[in-house]
């Protein structure tokens, strides 16, 4: 690879990205994140390119990260000289000889894209691209542009502003989009504290869950004492329900890389690492090629860009456990250490790994430091809302009907997210609430959707906004269930150093695992929030210390199910096992037979076209019959 | 006797891709679990001994991860995802059928050795809610319906 030490050399491999961005020619895009993946992204890949070669058409077929509307993968884009780029969703290989033939011709027939892209902000880079050069040709007027689409109209892209545009695997694409000149300017351009302060103007709060200001952190680890020290990149993406991190570690990974190198720069160290999860191979694979390749042209190692600046990157893989996502944990097992986090009062900045000075900061905020660096703290501090400034990505899922990895300012409205950007509550169901930070997060009921998301607003609501994962839920959803789902996952990933946690959440457990069987009794909610006090103020960490908020955030909006549970012994959402009781509705009944063929405890009886009938003593409730009737005639009470 | 000198040059050699350096206990373990499938004694007293760490340390590594395993595990691990965005879409209720149909518990191996059920914390997979991964692929909007179909060809792949 070759070598990139001035400015000169840095613009010649971004016209080399340029030229494989847009090669002149017609050329095809698939996403291929892992969700791509797995709805079938690797199949259409190999059909486009099979019909690419049968027909011998210089057409020019890549791959890129995850390109955010996840409800309609697989996705790919077209993009063509001198006209919008298209993107087509639900593609599968039946209907890419269709397709072609339809770019072979210049027509839209009967596979329509979703939307046309005429010209994008480069934003690291302070362009437009312009894909559309004169007018919109007559064929594509009616398909909206990007941002006429809802799902985009109010997002705003900085952390993940090249996944879904660039191949991962091709650094000169990341250049080509601005990529390592915000390194080029802090390297030639800024002091060290110039960055720092840079980036406190930013006013940048940790993406990771914390909310703590980034230039803070990097100031006090800058003048802490030692001659080494690491910087950190947190990628231990454990909130259940939360994949922002993974998207940008595999569609985008230089991004983080520059940001690194940034704050290393800035904080005054040599050596840096990548926690990743051991759950995410392809952002292992992406990341580790990106190092090599930013290494290979001298982007890592020594005398960065001519300068004395000497830095590199090693990639450490976790082993499965949620407490590591926990700052001191995180470097007890970078020491090959079990991860076992150790009180705060000894900040790692000054005492770190290997009892060094340590700045660790979370996926996305490194993802949005060379924006900052290129676009100034200034500039970043007016998106957003006063104290918490740029924009967060969401893993929007659930019972949401556009599923999918948004990026919005700080400060839009949660009805905003959940209605103009998700869709709404698909099948008709009615919206009940809406879950942000993980197991340390609670829940927000409908009633309040006109809160701003902000890492205040949402603090002061009994929530956070926790690392990104904002789960929708309708109102088959048991709140009294979710607790217990957050509580019990606590309990597993609970390391057991401290007791209020080790033995406080467990004892929570069991009350909430009682109250679902049924067992619940009078006083018992009033327990719950006696302990969880309790756990709050003595447990070691964040984990122990946020633990009860699902629970508490339950209780607050929605005591009335828990007295369901207590009092009438029953599940108003239809699903606490020892609570409910599948019938069949004789007047919808058609006797179809599907559903006794289905139950796997033979509890269903009857003769076809004749109502059928549930053996409650047999049943187990496993809600199969529910799924398989084709007539809505089983109901659940 | 050869089972046991064949595991320790094996892991003699992967400590070696590591180096001797007690940092690297994690990333020894994680590739000693990809080749065996499991942690296998043999190996973890080599371990011990090429990087001078206790027994005592290892094992408390080697249980502390979920990615670790003591026993052997099934040609093929099934993967319940546990994720919240799975668990409201109803993951619970295929964990209970995969339980019953290769009639093991969480944590077990089948019989034939053909699979381990175990479930996950999030596979990130969010918008194919529920999925459950089985030998390294993803299965996605998986329905109780599908399963008996879905084990039945990976048995004849065997």
């Amino acid at each position: 690879m070759k070598k990139i030490s001035t400015l000169d050399d840095l613009k010649k491999a971004g016209d080399k990205g340029l030229k494989s961005l847009f090669p002149g020619d017609v050329k095809i895009v698939v996403g291929m994140a892992t969700s791509g993946i797995a709805s079938g992204a690797g199949e259409v890949y190999e059909a486009l390119k099979t019909e690419i070669k049968k027909r011998k058409l210089p057409y020019i077929l890549t791959k890129t990260g995850s390109m955010g509307m996840d409800f309609i993968e697989p996705l790919i884009d077209v993009i063509e000289k001198d006209k919008p780029r298209l993107a087509y969703g639900k593609m599968t290989p039946d209907k890419v000889p269709q397709l072609i033939d339809q770019i072979v011709k210049g027509t839209i027939d009967k596979i329509r894209p979703v939307y046309r892209v005429d010209e994008e902000d480069i934003i690291a880079k302070r362009e437009k691209k312009h894909y559309l050069t004169g007018a919109v040709p007559e064929y594509l007027k009616d398909i909206p542009t990007m941002y006429e689409v809802p799902f985009y109209k109010k997002q705003v892209k900085i952390a993940t502003r090249n996944c879904g545009i660039i191949d991962p695997e091709s650094i000169e694409e990341y250049i080509a989009r601005g990529g390592y000149l915000s390194l080029h300017k802090a390297l030639s351009a800024m002091s060290a504290e110039g960055i720092v302060e840079d980036v406190i103007k930013s006013g940048l709060r940790g993406r990771g869950g914390g909310g703590f200001p980034t230039g803070v952190k990097w100031q006090s680890c800058r003048r802490a004492e030692g001659d080494i020290k690491y910087v950190i990149c947190n990628g231990d993406e454990g909130d259940p329900g939360a994949y922002m991190d993974r998207s940008v570690m595999e569609g985008d990974p230089h991004s983080v890389i520059e940001g690194m190198i940034i704050g290393a720069y800035a904080v005054g160290a040599q050596e840096g690492f990548i926690y990743v999860r051991n759950e995410y191979p392809l952002a292992v694979a992406n990341l580790t090629k990106a190092i090599e390749d930013a290494r290979g042209c001298g982007l890592l190692g020594k005398n960065i860009f001519g300068t004395n600046f000497n830095f590199d990157i090693k990639i450490s893989k976790g082993a499965g456990a949620f407490v590591c996502g926990e700052s001191t944990a995180l470097m007890a097992s970078l020491e090959g250490k079990a991860g076992e986090p150790r009180a705060k009062y000894i900040h790692t900045v000054e005492h770190g790994l290997w009892d060094r000075p340590s700045n660790l900061n979370n996926v996305e905020t490194w993802a949005n430091v060379p924006v900052i660096i290129s676009r100034g703290g200034k500039w970043f501090s007016e998106i957003g809302v006063p104290h918490s400034t740029g924009t967060k990505v969401f893993s929007l899922v659930g019972k949401i009907s556009n599923i999918g990895l948004v990026e919005v300012p700080m400060g839009i409205s949660l009805k905003d997210i959940i209605y103009d950007i998700g869709g709404g509550i698909p099948g008709g169901n009615k919206f009940k609430a809406v879950q942000t930070g993980g197991p340390s997060g609670g829940c927000i009921p409908a009633t309040m959707m006109n809160l701003s998301v902000d890492f205040d607003a949402l603090w002061e609501a009994g929530s956070m906004m926790g690392s990104g994962g904002m789960i929708v839920m309708d109102e088959k959803t048991c709140m009294v269930d979710l607790a217990r789902y957050f509580i019990e996952f606590l309990v597993s990933e609970s390391c057991g150093k401290c007791t209020p946690c080790r033995e406080g959440v467990r004892r929570m457990n069991d009350i909430l695992h009682d109250i679902c069987a049924g067992r619940g009794q009078e006083g018992d909610v009033e327990m719950l929030e006696s302990m969880a006090k309790g756990i709050v103020d003595g447990s070691l960490c964040a984990l122990g210390g946020s633990a009860p908020n699902p629970v508490l955030s339950t209780i607050k909006y929605f005591r009335e199910e828990y007295d369901a549970h207590i009092k009438q012994k029953k599940c108003p959402a239809g699903v606490c096992r020892a609570l409910i009781k599948y019938e069949i509705n004789a007047k919808k009944c058609t006797g179809c037979t599907v559903c006794a063929k289905k139950c796997p405890s033979e509890c269903i009886s009857g003769v076809k076209k004749k109502v059928h009938k549930i053996d409650q003593k047999k049943c187990i409730k496993c809600g199969i019959c529910m799924e398989s009737c084709k007539f809505n005639a089983i109901t659940v009470k | 006797m050869k089972k046991a000198t064949t595991i320790e040059a094996k892991t003699k050699e992967i400590v070696k891709k590591h180096g001797r350096d007690k940092t690297s206990l994690i990333a020894v373990l994680q590739d000693i679990q990809e080749t065996y499938n499991y942690l296998p004694k043999e190996a973890l007293s080599a371990v011990g001994e090429q990087l001078d760490i206790p027994a005592s340390r290892i094992y408390e590594v080697a249980t502390f991860y979920n990615t670790f395993s003591l026993n052997p595990r099934g040609q093929y691990l099934v993967e319940v995802c546990a994720g919240t965005a799975c668990h409201v879409q109803g993951a619970f209720n295929l964990m209970d059928r995969l339980k019953r149909d290769l009639n093991i518990e969480r944590g077990e191996t089948t019989k034939d050795n053909m699979f381990t059920l175990e479930e996950v914390r999030c596979l990130g997979c969010c918008s194919l809610a529920p999925v459950v991964r089985i030998g390294g692929n993803i299965h996605p909007y998986l329905t109780q319906d599908e399963i008996p179909r879905i084990l039945r060809n990976y048995r004849k792949q065997g």
